[in-house]
């Protein structure tokens, strides 16, 4: 809402200035968005009276004005085509500052000679005084504009654009605003006294309102105006108009807009002979019922559509926007002035099925009070009386089927304090709420107040909505800072799994960004291609969640992996990045469908399982080289095994030890991927991606991946961990160097080995495939260190247990050593 | 024979002063106190001397040892200290060259925030918990009073997964407020979580505007706890994050869900309070709406509102790096480009 200083100082002195009151009513909860000063740079633009005019010498689209400025008299050429005699006009002297309106920019008028005729100064547009964009042609001010008067005390003004919040719509309007202003700044708020003189025969006699469907409006009322005469409002309601960022339009229209902004009730005038039966019904649409707007479209009504109808069809859509058929023309001498009541939600159903919203839809979807229109209904039909000429009929209508009587709302003190921490006065109470319009009644104690809230104050409904009134006008910032001093929760919460879950993906996520992955956080949102793309065959396994009016078709369906975030990611870093890529997320995925209920632990509700299962997932992918290229490291690509590392030394450091299975997944690259096995349960996928998912992402080089779920996770590491005594005797190292089919995988040998209670470690520090070994067969170089809790090893015993070792590995697998 | 032991002693010692290395040392401890030193044959012929002369040619024979020994401990020494002080010219490294690489690993900067956040919160005996990102109309909006056809919910443009089922409708939540009043359901005050997570809105992205964002929320309730109180825990965080210097606005804001309602905002970093495009010529930074939990919403979840009160509050977790780092454009977070991503 944009609202003038000047139209606000007809209803409060204002002290302050604009930057101060822009502050103060920020701090109250009414936020100045911009102050913009109009006429702060008019120091050298004066009102003037074009006294003649003249054909310029040597050009044909110009003309030589001589302007009369009161003291003197100048001449200037001017260009503009709706210059005229007799018109009043701003005339910028030489040094004035202006707006140049070709570029914008700020200038500095200088002297100049236009086409051989030199001229004192320039007659301006509406841009080139920074008051619009206007530029078609001059100024031309209203005829009692005061000629030699400096135009900045004539024009000049400070416009507010305010962020009013949607609780008020009070504020919607000028005197909304000044009642805020007067209370901030312990003013009076001056209101006028309506008067105006009405004819002999009553409102009845022309006119009849029926309410059909009275619990979407709860009022009616309306005046009518005969004998009026359409023309241009005058300057002074045409500029406040402009100031609000409204256009003038007629003198009827113009007045309605204006009692609109200065007391928040939207009115409509409608032409009172196109009034089909002289007759008002406000009733819902008939199905297939059309009606054409002002803004000119047509459009088709559906029966929870509230209009406005004559007798025999809609006039108006009810608090939205007037029928073109009805609309005031200058062919209209009497007028039929509407000031209703309608439903909140109505018109806010109706605005958003129509697609439309107007500046009445905005104030009535926040909801007015019923007790509103009468007041703004009789301010119109004065000023219309003054501005329009006509006669009132005697009387108004006020069909009024549905009025509330809200109950009072008692405070205390004591209330103030306990919710706002600041100690006030039941003294200051009442002087707060009084300035706001709300009559106080003290009980007989003296501490309890009952108070009655204003009618322009719906959205004040409890005494905490009182506290705000009181707390916001003495100030915020005299609010008292304190701290918590009630005592802490018990630490330990029922839902403290979630709380465990967020230490360990915060564990998680430290443990990889030591290992060098770089965290990413991807959208929960992705394009149903992307998630076909993650299947060579592209199918879906899992029908995602679809959002029904999503922003774009990127943005369509509810992850079910991290997947596909992850690889788009790294196909966009791939472009720029010649360096190894490792990068991680943890995050949610969303699966339509729970896993099914276990009757033991049935904990969750219907309405639970109605949302998505909500899984927390870790997804990590690495791509090219090791290492940095660097003039000492292998360049090697990254490969399968450094995610497995990665996998080992992750549960490593959790306290878990994984084993690997042959995975089947089909994101990975078949015979390259393994499922990663906790504690005989899979909780993840290791491998290659499957060569046809990169390339369907447009990824140039090898990926390889991992994949865990966190929750499954979280089960297996609440488990303790218990404590190994150190061994007191010294420990003996053997290696030994094995020759072994092809097809036998690493870990058979090693569980041969590790089945020896004397093994301690097991390392493979060496494969070797090649020519000093039989075709078909490959050597694993082993290191074994054997230990014994009760003693020291003997020579012997260790030759004795590793020479059954080596038969176990020969008879079962074939093995032998390598000479 | 004592001249002849004095010889001795003088013929090592300037020996010893042109040993060089290690291996000429131990030579010469060979060739001076080993088993055929001339030394060794001294003390060894002393055997067929008279007693006298015995007797004072083994007390200076053995005195001329020690100090040989003595004397070759402290060439010994010598000769390490002159190892490691100069070293040998093979084993010069050229420090310049760069060091072995290792790959770095960052959290994402979003998530360095949500830590730096949840910190200051948890040393004030917050819990920290989550909730779900799909939610029903009832916690996004209705039990936050904000039933359908509310004004407010023009706040609140929404991604939603069903439409048009009004109050059994699920959503994308818009806040991180739900999880307000599903905390109220399952726990009795005293009550003091904060719910970092996901919020969604139906919103045409630019710089200062994305569809996704994190957020915070706080709750506490217990009785007595006033706007006062809210106050001070604000300011803390504030001063917790951005300094001791930074200025705070506490001012009256509205939120359907609390009352009385508050907006915090901090001193713009950009301009320091004169005004820029940063902060829209305000001087003031808004990082987060906050509020006295409405009575009716204490009431919905069976608090008592007469007894108990509480406060809420909701933070923008990527404004925090914005403001730190003077990022500009919102949408840098989650297109994940490495080249902003390891900055932070």
């Amino acid at each position: 809402m944009k609202v003038s200083l000047k139209w606000l100082r007809d209803y409060v002195d204002i002290k302050l200035t604009p930057e101060e009151l822009a502050e103060r009513l920020t701090m109250a909860g009414l936020e100045v968005k911009g102050i913009q000063t109009m006429g702060g740079t008019w120091d050298n633009v004066v009102i003037g009276e074009v006294i003649a005019l003249n054909p310029h010498p040597n050009a044909d689209r110009l003309k030589l004005a001589t302007v009369d400025l009161g003291t003197e008299q100048v001449s200037t050429v001017c260009g503009a085509p709706n210059i005229g005699l007799g018109q009043r006009v701003t005339f910028a002297r030489i040094g004035a500052r202006l707006i140049d309106p070709h570029t914008g920019e700020a200038i500095v008028l200088e002297p100049a000679e236009i086409r051989g005729v030199a001229s004192e100064g320039m007659v301006c547009s509406e841009k080139e005084l920074g008051i619009s964009d206007s530029h078609e042609g001059i100024l031309v001010l209203s005829p009692e504009a005061p000629i030699g008067t400096p135009l900045g005390a004539y024009l000049g003004d400070v416009i507010f654009d305010l962020d009013v919040t949607p609780n008020r719509p009070d504020c919607l309007s000028v005197i909304g605003i000044a009642r805020e202003i007067a209370a901030l700044t312990d003013e009076p708020l001056r209101l006028f006294p309506i008067h105006y003189e009405e004819l002999e025969d009553s409102i009845d006699s022309f006119a009849a309102v029926d309410i059909a469907d009275s619990d979407l409006c709860p009022r009616y009322c309306a005046s009518l105006i005969t004998g009026i005469k359409l023309a241009s409002s005058p300057g002074w309601l045409q500029q406040r108009l402009n100031s609000c960022g409204m256009r003038p339009i007629n003198n009827v229209v113009d007045v309605t807009n204006y009692v609109m902004l200065e007391y928040g009730q939207p009115l409509h005038a409608f032409d009172y002979h196109k009034l089909k039966g002289r007759q008002i019904i406000v009733r819902r649409a008939g199905s297939g019922e059309t009606i054409t707007t002002l803004d000119g479209s047509e459009r088709a009504l559906t029966p929870d559509i509230l209009v406005i109808a004559d007798k025999e069809e809609a006039v108006a859509i009810a608090g939205i926007m007037g029928g073109l058929d009805s609309e005031v023309t200058d062919k209209t001498d009497a007028i039929l002035l509407e000031s209703a009541n309608f439903n909140q939600a109505t018109i806010r159903r109706d605005c958003s099925h129509l697609q439309v919203q107007s500046e009445a839809s905005i104030r009535f979807d926040k909801g007015l009070n019923s007790k509103l229109p009468l007041i703004p209904l009789k301010r119109a039909t004065q000023l219309l009386l003054e501005l329009a000429g006509g006669r009132a009929a005697k009387g108004i209508i006020d069909v009024y089927p549905r009025k509330s009587k809200p109950k009072p709302i008692l405070l205390s003190a004591q209330e103030v304090k306990r919710l706002s921490g600041l100690k006030v006065n039941i003294d200051e109470i009442l002087k707060v709420l009084k300035a706001l319009g709300f009559e106080c009644q003290e009980d007989d104690s003296g501490s309890q107040l009952s108070v009655s809230v204003p009618y322009w104050r719906s959205d004040v409904k409890c005494s905490a909505d009182l506290v705000e009134e009181i707390v916001r006008i003495i100030g915020y910032e005299k609010i008292p800072i304190t701290r918590l001093g009630s005592p802490l929760p018990q630490q330990k919460s029922k839902l403290s799994p979630s709380a465990q879950q967020s230490n360990l993906k915060e564990k998680l996520r430290n443990i990889l960004a030591g290992f060098g992955f770089q965290e990413i956080l991807t959208y929960s949102l992705v394009s149903l291609e992307k998630l076909q793309k993650l299947s060579p065959k592209l199918e879906l396994k899992i029908s995602p969640l679809k959002v029904a009016n999503p922003m774009t078709r990127e943005q369509e369906y509810l992850r079910t992996s991290l997947r596909a975030g992850l690889l788009s990611t790294l196909a966009h870093n791939q472009k720029f990045e010649q360096e190894g890529i490792r990068l991680f997320e943890i995050g949610k995925v969303f699966l339509p469908q729970h896993p099914p209920v276990i009757a033991s632990e049935a904990k969750q509700s219907q309405e639970e399982r109605e949302l998505p299962q909500e899984k927390e997932m870790l997804c990590a992918m690495l791509s090219g080289p090791r290492t940095e290229l660097s003039w000492q490291a292998d360049n090697e690509p990254l490969d399968f095994f450094d995610a497995k590392g990665v996998v080992e030394n992750l549960l490593n450091q959790l306290g878990l030890k994984a084993s690997f299975n042959i995975g089947d997944d089909e994101i990975l690259f078949p015979g390259r991927g393994a499922d990663i096995i906790v504690e005989d349960d899979k909780v993840g996928i290791v491998g290659d991606v499957h060569p046809m998912v990169a390339q369907a992402f447009e990824l140039s080089n090898a990926v390889c991946f991992m994949e865990v779920d966190v929750e499954k996770l979280l089960t297996m590491i609440t488990g303790t961990k218990k404590y190994q005594p150190l061994s007191r005797f010294p420990s003996v190292t053997r290696d030994i160097a094995l020759v072994i089919d092809e097809q036998v995988s690493y870990q058979t040998v090693e569980n041969i080995i590790r089945s020896f209670p004397l093994v301690k470690h097991v390392t493979l520090f060496d494969l070797y495939r090649g020519e000093q070994i039989p075709k078909g067969k490959k050597s694993f170089a082993i290191r074994i260190v054997y230990q014994s809790p009760k003693h020291t090893l003997t020579d012997e015993e260790v030759d004795q247990t590793q020479e059954q070792m080596l038969s176990r590995l020969h008879q079962e697998l074939g093995a032998t050593l390598r000479d | 024979m004592l001249e002849q032991l004095k010889d001795l002693h003088a013929q090592a010692l300037d020996e010893l002063n042109k040993v060089n290395n290690p291996r000429e040392l131990e030579l010469w401890r060979i060739r001076h106190l080993g088993k055929k030193s001339s030394l060794t044959k001294v003390l060894r012929s002393l055997a067929t001397l008279p007693l006298e002369e015995r007797r004072k040619g083994g007390a200076k024979a053995n005195e001329i040892k020690k100090a040989l020994e003595s004397s070759l401990e402290e060439k010994e020494k010598l000769l390490q200290e002159a190892l490691f002080t100069s070293p040998l010219e093979s084993q010069r490294l050229d420090i310049t060259l760069p060091g072995r690489p290792l790959p770095t690993g960052r959290l994402h900067p979003t998530n360095q925030a949500l830590n730096e956040i949840c910190d200051v919160f948890k040393n004030m005996g917050f819990q920290v918990i989550e909730g779900p990102d799909v939610e029903w109309d009832y916690y996004n909006f209705e039990a936050l009073n904000i039933p359908q056809h509310h004004p407010a919910r023009d706040m609140f443009a929404t991604l939603w997964i069903d439409a048009g089922l009004g109050g059994k409708a699920r959503l994308l939540r818009t806040h991180t407020s739900p999880m307000q009043i599903r905390l109220m359901e399952r726990e009795r005050p005293p009550i003091r979580a904060i719910v970092p997570g996901r919020a969604y809105r139906y919103e045409a992205t630019d710089a200062t505007h994305e569809s996704m964002f994190y957020q915070v929320e706080g709750l506490a309730v217990d009785k007595g706890i006033t706007l006062a109180d809210l106050k001070g825990t604000l300011f803390d965080f504030c001063r917790c994050l951005f300094g001791e210097e930074r200025k705070v606005r506490f001012r009256c804001d509205y939120f359907p869900f609390v009352e009385p309602g508050v907006e915090v905002a901090i001193g713009c970093s950009a301009c320091d309070g004169a005004g820029c495009r940063l902060c829209s010529y305000s001087g003031w930074l808004e990082i987060l709406g906050a509020g006295m939990v409405h009575p009716d919403v204490l009431a919905r979840v069976d608090i008592d509102p007469e007894l108990y009160s509480g406060f809420a509050f909701g933070l923008g977790v990527e404004r925090i790096p914005m403001l730190r780092y003077g990022i500009d454009d919102i949408r840098l977070f989650y297109s994940n480009d490495l080249r902003f991503l390891r900055q932070f």
